[in-house]
Parts: structure tokens; C-alpha cells; sequence
């Protein structure tokens, strides 16, 4: 078990640091960079590659160590991100973990509150599908899944944000109402509630698709064992219907949901970038899209860097929790 | 009496011949033919399949199903709703009602009001624009328009108009030529990257293996979507339409294959330990010929499947990206870039008729989906 994490854990670092070169390669890719805007709008066109406008230019790169060839400004990077310290943000002009904290933190909220939802939808259904299968019920609802899956989630926001406002009067944007928004809003019982009131939206929009999915491998899982002779046993032997499905098929086809819902946690922190978007959530996503287009270049790697950190903690999490509901697989291990 | 008995005698041999013509046929069709069977008896299957087939035919016949050409705009038409049909006037005769537009003096937005008075027959097989068909063919007739005239721009909008006037349905005709050939085209280098890469790993094994293994384990572990939203934003702003075209899909096509590596590695490493594999290379087959005469025949169906369930991700992935502006851009016209103008709530509170292009983009990837369902059912057919 501790051979095992450890390898996890190792291959997890190698990961991240491929994808950290890989996105600062990327982002660096496109021509010009933020200090040639930046020295644009402080000395005006016709100053740029003037010898004032060279020499602003020169202070403004070593300031912000842009500099040196690529390479170098990644190492310097790397030798802080390993340190706790992310650089600094070109376009806000402030560490890059000041202006990120508290927009992880809601999308952090946002992921834990659809997983949440996912859970308490799919698995009644899931069961409810398999015990039922074959019937109109099941037809509908796998139906619906399939549903579930084909609209692209951003969509069904758009969807639910002009219902919202057609039907109910209601602005469904957001994820405070004005008052509360804003970081220097402190954490207070009325924000909490604010927040909770406008949280079901996101999560119903970023859950369908993974309530879709878990619903059918649910439903796949327990028919797959609701055939197996011990559940034919149990009733036969006149075990009550609810207890021949609920205590051991039921514990056994949740297992590989179990490492699913850790799977999907960084799935949904990565697919919350389009949505939020849409609904104008104050989490990283809409962060992420404004730096990649002001080629800011720290902010950008850093934020790649983060969600890539929560996808491999992610993963970890989730084969951890595999070995520890099912025995079987613990056994195989040793 | 014993007539009779000889007759229901002589009837049950016969069903039992037929039985047995049946049990015949089946063992001898081939392979391709079981499938073919197996996938039929698959309904939704099949329905997605026609979906399939319907929307790669509006594909190709763009420009005939169009009304009006999709670049041609008029102000003066800017975000006019849908028009409704109106099927019978004593008698059959299919047309649309006239539309006046005028500027409301408060808010200064375009209104439009039915002027009922106004009868404009909408025909089939009418001449309108004119276009070459597969590119080469010029024509100007077009499935559906109106008699308005040569100089008159054809109308019936029955998905409305857009912020230039451009015609909603003509743009989501034309958009669906692109979203599915992006998607096409995608899978396509992905299917190579997928079979060449997959292939070589699970052919040959040992480091190779381990190589190609930590590269599809890497590139699946990492959040795709920040990272080709990073790429996409580093495409230069200034490209033509094809380049970025080509570049959209080389992305996505980059994150899409570990699928369908993963797929025929695991076919690989299953058939190279079976006995006619070995027969072949002891009978001095080389590589390439084991590969692509013994081992690939057996999951050719496999690999079309994985391909076909990954069309609808490239699909939704293009539309995402568009959508969010770092995909294709205008002038090109996708299903994504329709929905661009659907951005905020506000445009579509008030013209709800530009969300219209979701609903192709939602039905394609259903179509896809169930069709791929039905192949993954069909693709083994000598199980059972």
C-alpha cells in the first residue's frame, strides 16, 4: 500500500511537471507578450522603438523577469512555484495567489456541491433503473441520460439562465447577489446562505452530465450482480426484497463510483471553465480565459498548473478510495 | 385423416428446412454481414444512424437546402423572428406572411410587424443564388425559396435573422458542413495518431510500451480543457478561416486519441499471443504484413466504433471553443460560431431565436451516440 502510494504520488509530480512546461510553452507561444502591450499604452505607437521606449520597455521586463529567453523565465518560475510562490500577475499587478485564492476556493464550492448533487440523483435512480430494467421507467430514464450527455453543458446554462429570466423573473447568473460579491466580503452567515441560494444552478448545470454517466454505470453494475447466485440465494432463502438488493449487490456495484466521484472532481473543475463563462461564476475559469488573451503569462501557467495539481490529487484520491471500499482489490495488492 | 397428418407432417419438415436455411446462412455469413445483422436489430441504433446519414446529406447539399446565401447580409433585415408557415389558403398553398420593419422611436430597436395582406408563396425547386455544387457544378436552384423576383432577396426566414441580416436557417445549414467535417477530420488524425501509436505499443511492447503507455497516461491526467483552451488562444488571431480550421482540429485531434489508443493497444496485446499470429510470423510474414493482413481484420470494428463515439466530442469541443470565441471565427460558420451571438442573456431574452442552432448540435451528438451504442453491441458479433 505505501509502495503503491508512493509510486502514485511520484508519477503524480512527473505529471505536473510535464504539464508545466508543456502550458508555459504554449502560452508563451503567441507573438508579442503583455510588456509590449503594456509599453504600447504607456508610451503611445509612436514611442515604441524609440530609444525612451526601449528603455521603458528594458525596466518593465527585468521587473517582471520577462527578460531572459524562455527557458530561463521558467526556471526562475519553477524555482518559486516550488517555493509556494506562483509570480506575479502582469495584468493586475499583484501575486498571482492573492488574485486566485479566493476564486479556487469557490470552484472548489461549485465542484464538491455538483458532486454532492450527482450523488443523491444518480445512485437512487441508478438502483431504481436496475431493479426495474426493462420497464418504461428505465427506458425513460436512460432516455434522459442519453440526454444528459449529448447537451453540452454550456448550452443547457444558457437554457436555465433564459428560463430563469422568462419565467421567473430571476437573474440566475452569478454567484452572490451584489452585496455579498466581491473578495473583501467577509465570510459571514448571510453570505453563506447568499451563496448556497444561488449554488444549485451550477451544480445542476456542470451534474447533468455526470449524473448521466453515473447513473448508467450504476445501473449496469448492480444488474450485473443482481444475476449472481448469492442475490439468488438470498432470496430464495426468503430474504426481504429491499434488504436482498440494498445490502450487498447495492455496496458492491458502488465501489467503482466510489473512485468515479474522485475521478470526476477534476473533470468538473476543468469543465466549469465554459460554464462559468456562461454564468459569469467569479471561479478560475473566466481568470483563466482573461489571461490566456492578455498573455499573462504567469497568471495563465499558474492557473493550468493548479487545475492540473487538483486532476492528479484528484486521481490519487480516487484509487486510494478504491483500495480501501473493496476488499477484493486490497487483497491483490498484498 | 392420415392426409391431414401427412400435410402438417410434411408442413413442419418444410419449417424445419427453413429453420435449418436460416441456421445455414448464419454460419456461413461473414463477419461484416453478422454485424450488419446484429446492429439492425438495434432500433435506436438504427434511427441514429439515419440522423447520421441525413445530416452528412445536408453536409454535402448545403448549398441547395439553403435559401439564401449565409454571407449575404442586409441591415435592414437585422434580427427579424422566425417566420411562421402557413400551409393551406383555401386549398394547398404553402407561404409566409409580409413582414414590415420599422425603428421604435423609444428604444431604438427594430420592430416587426405582420402585414397580413402580404402573401409571399414559399415554392420547392425554385431558382435563387447561384453556387457550384461539389465545388465544380454551377446551379441556382435550391430546395426550398421564394418567387420574390431576381432582385429581391429570397425570404422566407424560418429561423429568423441574425445581427447583420443574414439568414439563421441558410448559417445553420452551412454551419453543419463544417462542425461535421472539423469532427471528421478530427477523428481522423486522431484514429492515426491512435492506431499508429497504439499500435506500435501494444506490437512490440517492452520500453516502447512503457513510452507510449506514460504518454496516453500523462495526456489523460491532465486537465484537457484548460490546456487546449491555452492552445487555442495561441492561435494567431490573423489566419485565414482554413488555417485555423486545421488548427482547431489538430488540437482537439491532440487530446482525442489516447481513447483510440488505448482501444487498439488492448486489441494488440490480446492477438499477439494467439496462434495463428505466431503461425504467420513463423511462416515469415514480416511485421507490417502481420499487422495489417492478420491482426488488424480482427478489430477493424473495434476501432470504427471508438471512432465513432468520438465524432460527437469533437463535435461539442469545437462548439465550446467556438463559442467561447477561441475557436473558428467569423467569417467561417460553424454550429459554435452561430451560438457565439447567443452569448448573454440579455440577446437571448430578447431574440430567442439565435439559441436555435443548439438544437442541431444537440441532435448530432445524440445520433452519434446511439449509433456508436448500437456498433459497440454489433462490433463483437460472435459473442453470444
Amino acid at each position: 500500500m505505501l509502495g503503491f502510494l508512493t509510486r502514485r504520488v511520484l508519477y503524480g509530480i512527473f505529471t505536473l511537471w510535464v504539464l508545466s512546461i508543456v502550458s508555459f510553452l504554449v502560452i508563451t507561444l503567441p507573438p508579442g507578450d503583455f510588456v509590449d502591450m503594456y509599453v504600447e499604452t504607456l508610451v503611445g505607437e509612436a514611442g515604441v522603438g524609440t530609444p525612451a521606449g526601449d528603455k521603458i520597455e528594458e525596466v518593465i521586463r527585468a521587473e517582471y523577469g520577462l527578460d531572459k529567453p524562455v527557458m530561463v523565465q521558467y526556471g526562475k518560475w519553477m524555482l518559486k512555484v516550488v517555493r509556494g510562490n506562483f509570480g506575479i500577475s502582469v495584468e493586475f499587478n499583484r501575486p498571482v495567489l492573492e488574485v486566485v485564492s479566493d476564486k479556487l476556493l469557490l470552484t472548489v464550492i461549485v465542484a464538491v456541491a455538483t458532486i454532492v448533487l450527482t450523488w443523491f440523483a444518480a445512485i437512487p435512480i441508478g438502483i431504481y433503473s436496475a431493479v426495474r430494467h426493462h420497464s418504461i421507467e428505465d427506458y425513460s430514464l436512460t432516455f434522459l441520460g442519453f440526454l444528459g450527455l449529448a447537451i453540452p453543458d454550456f448550452l443547457l446554462a444558457l437554457m436555465l439562465m433564459w428560463i430563469g429570466y422568462f419565467y421567473f423573473d430571476f437573474s440566475v447568473g452569478g454567484l452572490f447577489t451584489r452585496e455579498y460579491a466581491g473578495a473583501n466580503v467577509p465570510w459571514t452567515m448571510g453570505k453563506v446562505v447568499d451563496l448556497l441560494a444561488h449554488l444549485w444552478i451550477p451544480a445542476i448545470v456542470l451534474g447533468t452530465s455526470g449524473t448521466a454517466a453515473i447513473i448508467r454505470i450504476m445501473r449496469a453494475n448492480l444488474l450485473d450482480e443482481l444475476s449472481k447466485p448469492y442475490v439468488v440465494t438470498a432470496r430464495a432463502k426468503g430474504l426481504h426484497e429491499w434488504k436482498a438488493v440494498m445490502k450487498y449487490p447495492v455496496r458492491v456495484a458502488l465501489n467503482p463510483i466510489l473512485s468515479l466521484s474522485a475521478y470526476i472532481f477534476p473533470v468538473l473543475i476543468s469543465g466549469s471553465i465554459i460554464v462559468s463563462v456562461v454564468l459569469g461564476l467569479p471561479t478560475v475559469g473566466p481568470l483563466l480565459l482573461r489571461a490566456l488573451l492578455a498573455e499573462d503569462l504567469f497568471m495563465a501557467s499558474s492557473i493550468v498548473l493548479m487545475l492540473g495539481g487538483m486532476t492528479v490529487l484528484g486521481t490519487i484520491v480516487s484509487d486510494i478510495l478504491l483500495v480501501i471500499a473493496d476488499p477484493r482489490i486490497r487483497m491483490v495488492n498484498q | 385423416m392420415e392426409e391431414k397428418q401427412d400435410l402438417t407432417a410434411a408442413q413442419e419438415d418444410l419449417e424445419a428446412s427453413e429453420l435449418f436455411l436460416e441456421d445455414e446462412e448464419v454460419l456461413v455469413a461473414g463477419q461484416w454481414r453478422l454485424m450488419w445483422w446484429r446492429f439492425k436489430k438495434h432500433r435506436i441504433a438504427m434511427v441514429g444512424a439515419i440522423f447520421v446519414i441525413a445530416f452528412y446529406l445536408v453536409a454535402i447539399f448545403a448549398d441547395m437546402i439553403a435559401i439564401s446565401d449565409p454571407r449575404e447580409s442586409d441591415v435592414q433585415q437585422a434580427y427579424m423572428p422566425p417566420q411562421t408557415v402557413h400551409w393551406f389558403d383555401g386549398g394547398f398553398s404553402p407561404h409566409v406572411k409580409g413582414v414590415i420593419g420599422s425603428r421604435d422611436p423609444e428604444s431604438y430597436k427594430k420592430v416587426y410587424a405582420i402585414d397580413s395582406d402580404v402573401k409571399i408563396p414559399v415554392r420547392f425547386f425554385v431558382r435563387g443564388y447561384e453556387y457550384h455544387l461539389f465545388g465544380f457544378i454551377p446551379l441556382d436552384w435550391h430546395l426550398i425559396g421564394t418567387d420574390t423576383g431576381e432582385n429581391e432577396r429570397a425570404a422566407p426566414y424560418f429561423l429568423g435573422t441574425d445581427i447583420l441580416g443574414r439568414d439563421q436557417w441558410s448559417r445553420i445549414i452551412f454551419g453543419t458542413r463544417v462542425s461535421l467535417t472539423l469532427g471528421l477530420a478530427g477523428v481522423g488524425l486522431s484514429l492515426f495518431l491512435g492506431v499508429f501509436l497504439g499500435g506500435i505499443s501494444g506490437y512490440y511492447g517492452g520500453w516502447v510500451d512503457t513510452v507510449v503507455q506514460r504518454l496516453i497516461e500523462i495526456t489523460r491526467s491532465v486537465p484537457t480543457i484548460p490546456l487546449w483552451i491555452s492552445l487555442a488562444a495561441a492561435v494567431p488571431r490573423d489566419w485565414s478561416v482554413t488555417k485555423i480550421y486545421f488548427a482547431i482540429t489538430i488540437i482537439l485531434a491532440l487530446f482525442i486519441w489516447t481513447d483510440l489508443g488505448r482501444v487498439v493497444r488492448g486489441r494488440f496485446l490480446a492477438l499477439r499471443e494467439e496462434d495463428f499470429v505466431t503461425a504467420a510470423r513463423l511462416a515469415g510474414a514480416r511485421d507490417l504484413r502481420v499487422i495489417y493482413r492478420h491482426m488488424l481484420p480482427n478489430f477493424v470494428s473495434h476501432i470504427i466504433t471508438a471512432t465513432t463515439l468520438a465524432i460527437p466530442v469533437m463535435i461539442i469541443s469545437e462548439t465550446a471553443l467556438s463559442f467561447l470565441g477561441l475557436g473558428l471565427r467569423a467569417p467561417a460558420v460553424s454550429w459554435g460560431v452561430l451560438l457565439q451571438e447567443a452569448q448573454n442573456v440579455q440577446t437571448v431574452a430578447v431574440y430567442p431565436w439565435l439559441t436555435f442552432p443548439a438544437v442541431p448540435v444537440t441532435i448530432a451528438v445524440l445520433a452519434f451516440n446511439f449509433m456508436g451504442d448500437g456498433m459497440r453491441d454489433a462490433a463483437d458479433p460472435y459473442a453470444n
